[in-house]
């Protein structure tokens, strides 16, 4: 019966859809969320991506995925852009592409790196950089569906000027814990000396979770390898981690 | 003038023949996976193969490196759209593996140490089109990029050539593998730009 119900979505083609840049926000010097109106848009789950289509004039398109940094809500979808040195798309789409002018997207892709309001279980979000984006979805989806499933975030970046979703991140849900790990820099103040994310680090989130919880981790390869090391050294069950790599 | 992203202009057009739509040259080589990296030792390793009839042929470590081995160097597209060229890979043909294997099976599930699956018609892993590959660039082949082997289908988006293979069951019926279940083409013919269902 699953069989079937799939044979039937495989016949529905994943159409190219206009979107309307209509608000870019810094969140860091070199990150933006671009919220952009998709008329159309069938809705995603946290945690799920989009093809982005951009087409020059004489005809060359170039197409790069992108995280869904918020969740659905009717036609707009929020990207988060990490600008890459010399990149061909993201360089454009943080700071070049006008406010109000269209690209093409695609999606939602991806039914694999995602969480259900359903989900009921503890739930440990390790983010490294740039790979808060998917992780800052179910973290917004979690706060909306008022879901009783304690939510705890380790977010890895290298200085304080380099956290995204500030305000989103520090709000006092008492739902969701957050630690920011610091490997270069740490503000005044912190008792935690600057360096990777080490077992000390993640000792007490994964305390506080079932045998089943689901762990994400999400962000560049050097850093999903590390810490999907360090899980499993500390006896978690592979099947549980799910994880997703940023470059 | 274009209706889409104004003012944007890329980049070099010029590798047409080499590069399948949508996809653009790499010189790194990414890695991608739903999970922790798997660390399997070869001495603990194991390549089986299970017919229809439930039929197993299987070979150690050794008994895989006492196969007649190939270099091989191809051109490698991921699904997420890097492509990586000349890539040079040693390893053994699925000939080698198939070849005294009694099946009128026309399909294949691979799958690998940490529960990966891909599925594939039999046809695409026969006439040296298909290895089981343990050295990349010389040096055998490192954890994340799958070792301590992985299956090698050049041909195809880069998840059929699953990493940390462990063994092969044929089929006489397809049967969608990990990313096929989820939303990605079950062929994935990069040419044909088959990335996601209905694609």
């Amino acid at each position: 019966m699953a069989r079937a119900a799939q044979l039937g979505r495989l016949t529905v083609a994943i159409a190219w859809r206009r979107a309307r840049l209509v608000e870019r926000r810094p969140q860091t010097a070199t990150a933006r969320s671009l919220v952009l109106t998709v008329p159309g848009w069938p809705g995603h789950l946290p945690g799920q991506h989009v093809d982005v289509r951009l087409t020059a004039d004489d005809g060359y398109q170039a197409v790069r995925s992108y995280s869904l940094a918020a969740p659905a809500d009717a036609d707009r979808i929020e990207l988060g852009v990490q600008t890459v040195p010399d990149g061909e798309v993201s360089p454009y789409l943080a700071d070049d592409l006008p406010l109000g002018a269209d690209v093409e997207v695609r999606g939602p892709l991806g039914n694999w790196f995602v969480w259900r309001t359903e989900q009921t279980e503890p739930v440990l979000l390790v983010a490294g950089g740039s790979g808060v984006v998917p992780l800052a979805a179910m973290v917004r989806a979690h706060r909306r569906a008022q879901s009783r499933s304690p939510f705890h975030l380790l977010y890895s970046v290298r200085t304080p000027d380099e956290i995204w979703y500030r305000d989103h991140l520090a709000d006092g849900d008492p739902r969701l814990d957050v630690r920011i790990v610091y490997t270069r820099q740490a503000p005044p103040g912190s008792t935690r000396a600057p360096g990777r994310i080490a077992p000390a680090d993640l000792e007490e989130p994964t305390a506080r979770l079932e045998p089943t919880s689901p762990v994400y981790v999400c962000g560049p390869t050097g850093f999903v390898e590390a810490v999907g090391n360090l899980l499993t050294d500390m006896g978690r069950d592979p099947a549980t981690i799910r994880t997703e790599r940023f470059g | 003038m274009n209706s889409f992203s104004p003012g944007f202009r890329g980049r070099s057009r010029s590798l047409a023949d080499r590069l399948p739509p949508g996809q653009y040259p790499t010189e790194s080589f990414p890695v991608l996976s739903a999970g922790p990296t798997p660390r399997v030792p070869t001495e603990t390793w194991a390549f089986t193969v299970t017919t229809e009839l439930g039929d197993t042929h299987s070979w150690t470590w050794e008994q895989m490196m006492a196969l007649p081995q190939q270099e091989t160097v191809q051109d490698i597209h991921c699904v997420t759209r890097w492509s990586k060229f000349d890539t040079h890979w040693r390893g053994v043909p699925l000939d080698a593996f198939l070849e005294d294997v009694e099946t009128a099976a026309d399909y294949v599930v691979v799958s690998s140490y940490g529960g990966y699956t891909t599925n594939l018609p039999l046809e695409d892993l026969l006439d040296g089109k298909a290895w089981i590959a343990h050295t990349y660039d010389g040096y055998p082949l490192s954890p994340e990029h799958g070792g301590p082997a992985r299956l090698l289908v050049p041909h195809l988006y880069f998840w059929k050539s699953a990493k940390w293979v462990r063994g092969l069951r044929l089929t006489l019926e397809d049967d969608p593998g990990f990313w096929e279940s989820v939303g990605y083409h079950n062929y994935g013919d990069p040419w044909r730009e088959q990335r996601n269902w209905g694609d």
